[in-house]
């Protein structure tokens, strides 16, 4: 059974070596027949790794401690859940689903680039297949699941406790699907390059993978952050840890790729920065998966180190971003360069998107790798924090985020940043009324904070005044603009709403870093704290039995305003005895937008608790905001000018009288 | 303005923004990249009273001493020389006597270290890894800590 799984594994590096070369060497010579072999070889080549991962997965989920793999990373007595998700919770077993969507994104170009010119298709399929014979190999060579052990041991070694969590399940398949589902747009810009030719329709092409991948990016970071927030009991959202930064690198170029594939589509400008910004994005992912994948780093998600994988990754990154680079540089100059337009126009705005965006990239590159450098070349160790990105990141970023509401506002070609600014009055009132809000009934000393909050409003504000406008609100009769509203293009309720997304996860952290409040005691059962006008008695403390740990469960009741019991928080502490290790499970209430978040300590010599309590102001809006930018991608994701087999631009199905807005 | 004129303010624009960018990363690491230092580091290490730097090491045994309330003092040591250090707060999970540990925040004008953070993060072995390497470059590394 394993080994057929093992089998399945060497088989789909074969493929993924005719893959890289038969479709490829067709493309050159003009030979139909051979690039014909890319699709079907690409599909078998996912049919395989998909069946060496399920074999793996049935061998966690049946404890088959026979498999070193199993032995070093499960338990019998773990819950089959967490059995399942733990075929990914361990270092091989996440290289494996990593090939494993790699060789789904593959066949779903396979799939739906029917339509693409035959060339580039089996060009775009090739690329895929060297990435794909890259990690396959990396797999077999330094990181196989399917060795095995002898004699089997009677026990497994257990899953790292703090894994075992519904996140697991979550957040790394989303982060994979988005780090990975960029490999489309580097394997298309580098086909691109290889092809010598590319036009508008290449970006028609690629922005639906771009869409893609960055949504799915942008579900698998926030629920990262979240999982971090509640799993690690100190309340943070994101700790600008080098792991985080990793995945969050790729988000920001992701974001800026996703713009300036919408100038090229449109305006035909911009192609050869497209392209670079493809490649880099997709270099960053991998940069992603070589920090935290070879041990260069320690965090929960570096598991047991081994420096063979990390040279083996970083070999991979050298070839594949040095390649691809100078590839670029050796090609870019046969491309056709777009035009120069005006500044005030819509491109120009998403011009300076990308300026900021690719900024801000490099400011959280250079504070990861810093460090790195540091050490490698010196030998000293400097830890960058938070501040750091405080004063680099943030100035970088609120000036962006002033210019978010006025880019879809803008024309294209010819823009008038006055016009816009005039349209943009009532949102710019809104926000400065935010501002005086805060300023004077909630903190009359929070000037910084109620400025952000005034920009957040400004965000949410712009966003909605740019799909009131292109309505027609004000200006036609409600019915008609309701009509027009549902009849507008989907890509521009994704713009709104991911734009709006981004304002509510703004407020979210503004709402923490500003006005959150903590307090720090030692409670006895029966005793009762305050925090922010809610009040918590501590109700004692009981041992619970899970099924592989042991817990003890200190209830809180949440009284209201009379006294009476108004709700009930439970946090934890567990450990987990084959690991001995304990986590920290955190009592979380959500009231409104906001959370009371509570965490316990050790039991003092005279039988109180330490208990740190958070009243953490709208944070739920971080992720909430998250979730709606990515909804804003899945939205635009079906508009039908987007789809990948869209007949023809020409009919659009617009309302009349927006052809001027449209984006 | 020319198309050659427009081209230049706009590539101007953004070559500036690149350089004030510059600027403040290299400001920014000069003044904020907080320093890592083991115990026997200190001795040679100018520090300004107030200064944020990250302590690591290991818990020193039978150092822990709890007021009975939120307070804890514990003294990081490299086994050389060690340091008393001041918290306020819930400990990590992972801290324990003989573990490894980072500690960050400032030296008070008593010599003793107050920490706004303690980390112990770790790998499987249970050491983070500036301690480890710490312990190694000093010829204390021993196996059976991990």
């Amino acid at each position: 059974m394993v080994e057929v799984g093992h089998f399945a594994l060497v088989l789909a590096f074969a493929l993924a070596l005719v893959q890289s070369i038969v479709p490829l060497v067709g493309a050159r010579v003009g030979d139909e027949r051979m690039m014909a072999v890319a699709g079907p070889v690409t599909m078998a080549g996912f049919a395989l790794v998909a069946l060496a991962f399920v074999v793996l997965m049935i061998s966690y989920a049946r404890s088959d401690f026979s498999l070193v793999n199993v032995w070093e990373n499960s338990h019998s007595l773990k819950p089959m859940l967490y059995k399942i998700t733990g075929t990914w919770g361990n270092h091989e077993g996440s290289m494996l689903l990593w090939a494993l969507i790699l060789t789904l994104f593959g066949s779903l170009v396979a799939v739906f680039g029917a339509n693409l010119p035959a060339s580039l298709r089996a060009t775009v399929l090739a690329v895929q297949g060297w990435i794909g014979t890259a990690f396959l190999l990396f797999i077999l060579v330094t990181s196989n699941p399917f060795v095995r052990l002898s004699p089997a041991p009677i026990e497994g070694r257990d899953l790292n406790p703090i894994l075992q969590d519904i996140g697991l399940a979550i957040h790394p398949p989303l982060l994979y699907l988005g780090y990975v589902g960029f490999s489309v747009c580097f394997s298309f810009a580098v086909a691109a390059l290889i092809d010598g030719r590319i036009d508008a329709s290449w970006a028609r092409w690629v922005r639906p993978w771009t869409l893609a991948a960055w949504a799915f990016l942008t579900g698998g970071v926030a629920m990262g952050s979240y999982w971090a927030y509640y799993e690690l009991g100190w309340g943070g959202f994101w700790f600008w840890d080098p792991v985080e930064n990793a995945s969050f690198m790729p988000w920001l170029a992701g974001t800026a790729l996703l713009h300036s594939a919408i100038v090229m589509e449109k305006r035909s400008a911009l192609k050869i920065w497209t392209l670079l910004l493809a490649i880099l994005t997709f270099s960053l992912s991998l940069l992603g998966t070589f920090l935290v994948r070879s041990g260069v780093l320690t965090s929960v998600h570096a598991f047991a180190t081994d420096p063979s994988r990390g040279i083996f990754i970083l070999c991979i990154l050298v070839v594949f971003i040095g390649g691809s680079l100078a590839l670029f540089a050796l090609r870019s100059s046969t491309l056709t360069a777009g035009g120069i337009f005006h500044p005030i126009s819509r491109e120009g705005a998403l011009v300076l998107n990308n300026l900021f965006l690719t900024t801000a990239t490099a400011t959280v590159f250079v504070g990861t790798l810093y460090p790195l450098a540091v050490e490698a070349l010196w030998g000293e160790k400097i830890s960058v924090g938070e501040p750091f990105f405080n004063l680099t990141f943030g100035p970088v970023m609120v000036p962006l985020l002033l210019a978010v509401p006025f880019g879809p506002l803008l024309a294209w070609k010819r823009g008038d940043a006055f016009a816009a600014a005039q349209r943009l009055m009532t949102a710019f009132a809104g926000a400065f009324l935010a501002v005086l809000v805060t300023l004077l009934f909630v903190d009359r000393t929070a000037v910084l904070a109620s400025l952000g909050v005034g920009l957040s409003a400004w965000l949410v504000l712009g966003a909605l005044t740019d799909l009131a406008l292109k309505a027609g609100f004000g200006s036609v009769p409600f019915s008609t603009m309701l009509r027009r509203l549902v009849g507008l293009p989907r890509s521009m309720f994704g713009t709104a709403l991911a734009h709006l997304g981004l304002g509510l996860t703004t407020l979210g952290i503004v709402g923490v870093m500003a006005f959150e409040t903590e307090n720090i005691l030692a409670m006895k059962p029966g005793q009762t704290a305050e925090i922010s006008g809610h009040v918590l008695r501590f109700d004692g403390i009981q041992p619970v039995q899970g099924p592989n740990y042991t817990e003890s469960r200190a209830r809180f009741a949440l009284l209201g305003a009379g006294g009476q019991v108004a709700g009930e928080i439970v946090s934890s502490k567990r450990f987990y005895p084959v690991r001995q290790m304990p986590t920290t499970e955190a009592g979380i209430r959500t009231m409104g937008l906001s959370q009371l978040y509570v965490s316990i300590g050790d039991e003092t010599s005279d039988g109180s608790l330490v208990v740190r309590i958070w009243w953490k102001p709208l944070v739920t809006l971080i992720w909430g905001g998250a979730l709606a930018m990515m909804l804003g991608g899945v939205v635009s994701l079906f508009d039908r000018r987007l789809r990948v087999g869209a007949p023809s631009r020409r009919q659009r199905g617009l309302p009349r009288g927006t052809e001027t807005v449209t984006s | 303005m020319t198309r050659k004129q427009k081209r230049l303010s706009i590539i101007g624009g953004a070559l500036g923004f690149l350089g004030f960018a510059a600027a403040l990363t290299f400001y920014a690491l000069g003044q904020k990249a907080s320093y890592f230092y083991m115990p026997a580091d200190l001795a040679s290490a100018t520090l300004e009273p107030g200064q944020r730097i990250r302590l690591g090491g290991l818990v020193e045994k039978g150092s822990i001493v709890r007021d009975g309330g939120t307070e804890v003092a514990f003294s990081v040591t490299d086994t050389e020389n060690s340091v008393k250090v001041a918290y306020t707060g819930i400990l990590p999970d992972l801290f324990r006597e003989e573990q490894g540990v980072i500690t960050e925040g400032s030296f008070g004008a008593d010599g003793v270290f107050r920490a706004d953070s303690v980390l112990a993060k770790h790998d499987e072995t249970y050491m983070p890894r500036e301690v480890a390497d710490g312990l190694k470059e000093k010829g204390l590394w021993q196996q059976e800590t991990q």
